[in-house]
């Protein structure tokens, strides 16, 4: 089947658009669908085989990075939600929709009192926006299956992936959940810290771990900071001047991924 | 209930907030050894607020459990709170009342989705300090930690417990009575009630009201000062003036229409069919073909004297402008890039040696990035190309200069109000921001602008404006308005009567959305609020439009409607509180005549240095001087990658952070045509000659645009002047002077100006220490910024090298031409001559460089500008990781040239360092043929070295690492 994908669009989300053109570039029906659209009826998302949250400023990052909008989740469309993901159906969320995501425990089952994890401020302080290149463990998560190593660009404030505590890392590393890492760039070889921390910037915001991304525990719904519908072409990539010509970008394979799951 | 929220970092957590701030206040050696912590926080104020549903607030929305901890405590007993360790001294920073909080305004909000009812809310950040006595608390505080011009600073616990929210307002029509004045009490007046209109232009107002046999009333005089101001009308460069310099003397009717309008419309003429222009200097953006479906449009806007008092709100409110600008072209265009380039003194200037009311550069600079930066990203609008220039003369006066290029369907490219269109306010609502910012825009800063004009600063609030730009779009394409315009300087009263003009328009004041209570009808009319379009909607249009604005969240009001009368008629409730002609409005004002003389400074020789110096050293000042240094730590803070379109990024290269000459972006994802957008400026030369100074940033805008791959037959460009006061005949002379040459290279090079704008009175004055009056003004400074097209994207080149064993050609001839150059800068010389441009030389170079490039016979390619050949052959080579070897003696020149200092430094215009494949060397040789100057001087290596000989005397070797390294070390903030 041809699976039709929801990307939500919130006041201030920005990256809607070429987030729709990349799941159609893989054979999807992507429909932008506004949150009040969603509010008003939640019974919407029935129709749909993926639910995507793409990168921009929902209502503005104000109170804090997707704080909002995932507050609007928790509160009304939890059950929907749950239901959706439940019913062997696929979610995503890039950058601001991660941020979002984390934060509605779709994807650690943090227990009401309790928050496993989250995204904070970057250890530098400051938005930035550079590539990055990442492991990726596509042993459990539908949307990375196949990919080893890939290269993306970040473009965040708010990115620094942070464990309540050390436990918590650990069951989440031991469950295979931590998908995707921030790798040192080759010429740095494997110049980890002693403590395993890739310095920055080829860990852009300080992550614990270095992760960039991880999936829930059934593998189908994933959040990532780095922008995988920003690498679909091959002048997405910034030496293609230089190297030797790509014929598709690295970020479609998540795309692709995700379609693939429903033929 | 009024309660106070403290967020602070959690247990382990590193309070970075703090840690950044004590490093500014030693950057800026205001004090180093004291403790301070920080944290950020909300008065809330509810009147059945209760604690369960405070701390909901906090759980639910306001702090992150997992590294915030968080304090809730009723204003009322915050004085118990004690410091977090003894001796500490607390500081609280709250937006001063009025100004825009869109923190604030999101939380009330949120809290609404939580079915809290919140009545309002102000956000604070506050400080405990140790180690500090009071008068240099206050002096951190001033200088660091507040900005007087939007924020109040409170020493220990809050003197209050309720938040006000507005007052009320009682109607009451204002006249003005100026019938009877003599014309020093109309000068006074103009003065005083912050009209700054000329006393010419005060006698006229003055004789249209006698004649009408009544006074005005206050808002017919804020909106004729509004129209009349220079910021809406350029009455100096679009007036009479009376030009006279070495090469005889000219009148000019109107000086912009004949030289830089003037020359778009001959070249217009001449391409006939193949005019690319579709509507030049008529909207709010210049407008250009782009392909079968859309036309592109350009604009830039400076925002200087906000970004002065205010840099952070400056900044972002300067963007958020000309976003508006596009948005407000034709029917709406979609924004698809932004641009920035910014003027500052040196970041290193003591800041004992500030004149009083002037804010340090540095802290000018990172507020101004910030500003850009937090709005750009949320519009989600790549920031791709810019520049950063630093001269002494833009202390008081830093220039702030904010592009947008926009893309929009070819039959949405023209709008149309009819009569009986609603007059239809969209966005956000309207508040006391902003007051008088086109008139204040329109005068000399002094240091006492600050306290006088402080409302015309603003923060901007981005969501809005995206919201804004979402409903619009689909709007626009469901044909749901005529018309459309941004609400700029001057606010409905410019918006307004600029789209009304043709027909007229009757206004209902009382209708328009207020933030809070208590404006006055004249308030609402003139504010500057953020974020707002007016729209002109038919009675058929009207109800899908607003259902599809409330759909989304977005407010759309309509405040009057568009009559065919010819006058300006205003209403608050019943009754006529203004009513003038449109024809009054817009063509009554005297012709302003101005006298304008220029005189080249005489032209004095540069002391070269000795010929059999090393350069190695002079090359790694050169790269590490301000203007040259690589601004990454700008460039990093911007998204240039959001809309999915990035082609070639700011930053470019084996470790993406070599400089690239031009930024292009695909704005049609299923399409391969690209835009190229870059710019050209060079305030150094314009003390040698203005006419000079224009024709080197044109030649460089479209040089930049040429090395990337665009097709010079597709460049447009569009004009920024700022300069300093105009009434002063030398000043406006240099200023005359480059629009002369603006018209005599577009004219030759067939490049047409699409769209401009200026600023004038970029003077500041002062007391200084002994009680004298001092003036700075800026330097002439011309930005010129170019947008061209690529038919494939897969065709652009970037400037770093590619691979050891290809050759180097330089293309163009250099001359003698040190005079306002880096290397003249770096070694302290004076005189020596400014570069010229052969218009004949750079039309033939740029086309037959852009044909070597279409036929991928170049793999590198890089203009030459500051620092000359050595500059750009070391960022080549940095760039790329490689080396190169290059010989001087070979450069094509006017044959008597041999000096190594000038064949490395000299900035001659027109030139490109290219690096290509062996076996594309003869074609590349043939495609430039006989009429254009090159050489091959050398190759690529693998050594990592730049080595350069003259006579095969080695003048520059270095390693690669130590060259790229002395370019990224000066603003590595």
């Amino acid at each position: 089947m041809q699976p039709r994908v929801l990307v939500l669009r919130a006041p201030g989300t920005n990256c809607d658009l070429e987030t729709a053109f990349a799941f159609e570039q893989c054979g999807a029906q992507a429909d932008r669908v506004h949150i009040n659209r969603l509010l008003e009826s939640p019974a919407t998302l029935d129709a749909y085989q993926i639910f995507c949250l793409p990168g921009g400023f929902s209502y503005g990052d104000d109170l804090a990075a997707g704080r909002i909008l995932a507050s609007q989740i928790r509160e009304r469309l939890a059950d929907m939600l749950h239901r959706f993901r439940d019913g062997d159906r696929l979610m995503l969320g890039i950058c601001n929709g991660f941020q979002v995501l984390i934060q509605t425990g779709m994807l650690l089952n943090d227990s009401a009192d309790r928050r496993q994890a989250t995204l904070c401020d970057n250890d530098s302080g400051r938005f930035e926006d550079r590539w990055v290149r990442l492991s990726a463990d596509g042993s459990r998560c539908v949307m990375l299956a196949g990919l080893d190593e890939l290269e993306l660009p970040v473009a965040h404030a708010e990115g620094k992936f942070v464990t309540q505590d050390e436990a918590t890392f650990q069951e989440l590393e031991s469950q295979g959940q931590l998908v995707l890492r921030y790798l040192p760039a080759p010429a740095a070889g494997s110049a980890a810290a002693d403590n395993g921390l890739v310095p920055y910037p080829d860990n852009p915001n300080g992550s614990l771990g270095n992760v960039a991304g991880i999936c829930d525990a059934s593998g189908r719904v994933l959040g990532l900071m780095p922008h995988p519908e920003r690498f679909i072409d091959p002048t997405h990539h910034p030496r293609w001047t230089r190297e030797p010509e790509r014929t598709t970008g690295d970020g479609l394979k998540l795309f692709e991924n995700a379609v693939a799951y429903f033929r | 209930m009024l309660w106070e929220i403290n967020i602070s970092p959690g247990e382990n957590q590193t309070d970075r907030v703090a840690a950044a701030t004590l490093a500014e206040a030693a950057d800026l050696h205001l004090a180093n050894d004291f403790q301070l912590r920080a944290s950020h926080g909300y008065l809330v104020q509810g009147s059945h607020l209760t604690r369960a549903e405070v701390d909901r607030l906090v759980e639910q929305l306001l702090v992150d459990p997992v590294v915030q901890q968080a304090t809730v405590t009723p204003v009322a007993q915050t004085a118990d709170s004690e410091p977090p360790e003894p001796d500490m001294q607390g500081l609280y920073v709250l937006p001063k009342p009025g100004v825009m909080d869109p923190v604030a305004q999101s939380a009330i909000r949120a809290a609404a989705h939580l079915g809290i009812s919140v009545e309002t809310v102000r956000t604070l950040r506050k400080y405990w300090i140790g180690g500090l006595a009071r008068p240099e608390i206050d002096t951190l505080a001033q200088k660091v930690l507040a900005n007087d011009a939007i924020e109040q600073v409170i020493h220990g616990p809050l003197p209050f417990d309720h938040l006000e929210v507005g007052s009320g307002y009682t109607f009451e029509l204002r006249q003005m009575p100026i019938c009877a004045l003599s014309h020093d009490e109309l000068s006074h007046l103009s003065r005083t009630a912050q009209l700054y209109l000329q006393d010419a232009e005060m006698q006229t107002v003055q004789t249209y009201f006698r004649e009408l046999g009544r006074e005005p009333t206050d808002i017919e005089l804020e909106t004729i000062a509004q129209t009349w101001s220079e910021h809406c009308s350029h009455k100096t460069l679009a007036g009479r003036i009376a030009y006279q310099d070495e090469r005889g003397s000219r009148q000019f009717e109107n000086m912009l229409k004949e030289t830089i309008f003037a020359a778009t419309v001959e070249i217009r003429e001449r391409l006939g069919e193949a005019d690319p222009c579709v509507s030049v200097f008529s909207d709010n953006a210049g407008i250009v073909r782009f392909d079968d479906r859309y036309n592109i449009v350009f604009k830039v806007e400076t925002h200087n004297h906000p970004s002065a008092l205010e840099p952070y709100g400056g900044a972002n409110t300067g963007i958020g402008g000309v976003i508006r600008d596009p948005m407000g072209t034709g029917l709406g265009a979609k924004p698809i890039c932004n641009t920035d380039v910014f003027c500052f003194a040196s970041p290193d200037i003591p800041v004992e040696s500030l004149p009083p009311g002037v804010l340090h550069p540095r802290r000018v600079m990172k507020g101004v990035v910030s500003g850009v930066r937090d709005y750009g990203n949320r519009m989600g609008i790549p920031t791709v190309n810019g520049a950063v220039y630093f001269d002494d003369r833009y202390l008081g006066n830093p220039l702030v200069y904010c592009g947008n290029v926009g893309l929009i369907p070819r039959d949405k490219s023209f709008g149309d109000p009819q009569p009986g269109d609603y007059i239809v306010a969209v966005g956000g609502r309207t508040g006391r921001d902003g007051i008088h910012g086109a008139t204040f825009s329109s005068v000399e800063l002094t240091s006492e602008s600050e306290m006088l004009s402080g409302g015309a600063v603003q923060i901007g609030n981005a969501i809005t404006e995206k919201m804004v730009l979402d409903v619009v779009m689909a709007a626009r394409d469901r044909g749901l308005y005529n018309a459309i315009t941004d609400c700029g300087a001057g606010g409905f009263s410019s918006a307004v009567g600029e789209m009304g003009e043709e027909i007229g328009a009757e206004v209902w004041l009382d209708r328009a959305p207020v933030k809070y209570d208590g404006l006055s009808y004249t308030e609402i009319w003139i504010s500057e609020a953020q974020e707002r379009m007016v729209l002109s909607v038919s009675e058929d249009q009207w109800p899908e439009l607003k259902k599809l604005c409330q759909s989304e969240g977005v407010e759309a009001t309509v405040i009057g409607k568009f009559v065919p009368t010819g006058r300006l008629q205003l209403k608050y409730h019943d009754t006529v509180v203004g009513d003038l002609t449109m024809e009054f409005l817009h063509d009554g004002r005297p012709p302003v005549i101005r006298q304008a003389v220029y005189q080249a400074p005489p032209e004095t020789d540069l002391a070269l240095p000795s010929a059999e110096e090393d350069y190695t050293e002079t090359l790694r000042d050169v790269l590490a001087s301000p203007n040259v240094a690589s601004k990454h730590w700008v460039i990093r803070q911007y998204d240039h990658e959001v809309q999915g379109g990035s082609v070639i990024k700011p930053l470019v290269g084996l470790d993406h952070d070599g400089p690239g000459d031009a930024a292009v972006v695909r704005p049609v994802l299923d399409s391969r045509r690209g835009v190229v957008v870059s710019c050209g400026m060079n305030p150094r030369y314009g003390d040698f000659d203005t006419y000079h100074m224009a024709a080197s940033a044109i030649d460089e805008a479209i040089r930049n645009c040429v090395a990337t791959g665009a097709d010079p037959a597709t460049i447009a460009i569009l004009d920024n002047f700022c300069w300093g006061d105009c009434e002063k005949s030398e000043t406006l002379g240099s200023l005359v002077r480059a629009a002369i040459a603006c018209y005599d290279v577009a004219v030759a090079l067939g490049t047409p100006f699409i769209s401009g704008k200026d600023s004038l009175n970029n003077e500041f004055s002062y007391q200084d220490s002994s009680g004298k009056r001092q003036t700075i003004a800026i330097p002439p400074s011309l930005l010129i910024s170019a947008m061209g097209q690529v038919d494939d994207v897969g065709r652009c080149v970037t400037m770093d090298l590619k691979q050891a064993g290809n050759l180097i050609y330089l293309v163009g001839q250099t001359a003698d031409e040190l005079g306002g150059s880096h290397f003249a800068l770096v070694r302290g010389f004076a005189g020596g001559r400014v570069p010229r441009v052969d218009v004949q030389q750079a039309s033939q170079t740029f086309t037959a460089m852009h044909q070597a490039i279409h036929q991928g016979l170049v793999r590198a390619c890089h203009d030459l500008s500051e620092g000359g050949l050595a500059t750009a052959a070391a960022e080549m080579a940095f760039a790329g990781g490689l080396g190169a070897t290059l010989t001087l003696e070979v450069m094509p020149t006017d044959g008597r040239l041999d000096h190594p200092a000038v064949l490395l430094f000299s900035e001659s215009n027109t030139r490109f360092l290219c690096e290509v494949p062996r076996d594309s060397a003869a074609q590349f040789e043939t495609v430039l043929g006989p009429d254009v100057p090159f050489a091959q001087l050398g190759e690529t290596t693998d050594d990592g070295r730049l080595h350069i000989t003259h006579h095969r005397r080695p003048v520059i070797d270095d390693e690669i690492g130590r060259l790229k390294q002395a370019w990224q070390a000066t603003l590595d903030w």
